[in-house]
């Protein structure tokens, strides 16, 4: 398997659409592929070292609710906080790794993390809020190495 | 039960942890040397299959015990 390599352009910022960049980045990695994980726009929110990841039920109508709660209430405020923490107090109760541990296994892992500079510069981000591992390149740095990818993923 | 040289206790991680900490654990290990691994995972069986295939370490065995899975891989 060495020699293979993936590249996987990450571009959601949410709680569950966290994991999948990260689980197939790290297991890839764990597998001998070199790995590059492009973030482009709220796939920089992944980057943060202080993470508050959020999921919505929202335009979400197959996300599994421990109990029927009208589209409505679901805009209450508070609501969207209350189960994002449910569902991460699910996640630990299954086992499931937090986003900051599968990020920090691609990082163990060589697994190189790009962000987007466009979006860096859209958004006026501070790069101090972003992990230290994080390097920041275009569209054409992207290129370079998934122009030679075995498997290209848009996430 | 076969010798083995290392023992990891994966009991509770979900995927993709349990190939994850495998992986680690083979790293430290010397080619030939054979890992227990025990697992809770259901889908940790066709994993460590898909894992042994890519990677060129042996899956000498993968069995049920108590409802837990443990599996043996010989490092490559």
């Amino acid at each position: 398997m060495d020699g293979k390599k993936l590249a996987i352009i990450a571009t959601k910022g949410s709680l569950d659409w966290a994991y999948p960049p990260f689980i197939l980045a790290s297991t890839a990695a764990a597998l001998g592929y070199e790995t590059e994980i492009f973030f482009t726009f709220y796939g920089l929110e992944v980057l943060k070292k202080k993470l508050n990841l959020q999921v919505t039920s929202l335009g979400n109508p197959a996300m599994p609710m421990p109990m029927p709660i009208p589209v409505i209430m679901q805009t209450l405020p508070g609501m969207q906080a209350m189960m994002s923490s449910m569902m991460k107090k699910t996640m630990k109760k299954k086992g499931v790794a937090s986003v900051e541990e599968l990020r920090d296994l691609c990082i163990e892992a060589e697994v190189r993390m790009v962000a987007c500079q466009m979006t860096v510069d859209l958004f006026e981000f501070d790069t101090k809020d972003f992990i230290d591992e994080v390097e920041y390149g275009g569209a054409a740095t992207f290129f370079e190495f998934a122009g030679q990818s075995d498997i290209c993923l848009y996430i | 039960m076969a010798n083995f040289d290392q023992e990891l206790d994966a009991s509770g991680l979900n995927c993709p942890l349990p190939i994850l900490r495998a992986k680690k654990t083979l790293n430290g290990m010397e080619s030939g040397q054979v890992l227990r691994i025990i697992a809770t995972d259901p889908g940790s069986v066709k994993d460590f299959e898909a894992f042994a295939n890519q990677t060129g370490n042996e899956l000498l065995e993968s069995a049920e015990e108590g409802g837990k899975y443990v599996f043996l891989i010989k490092k490559k």
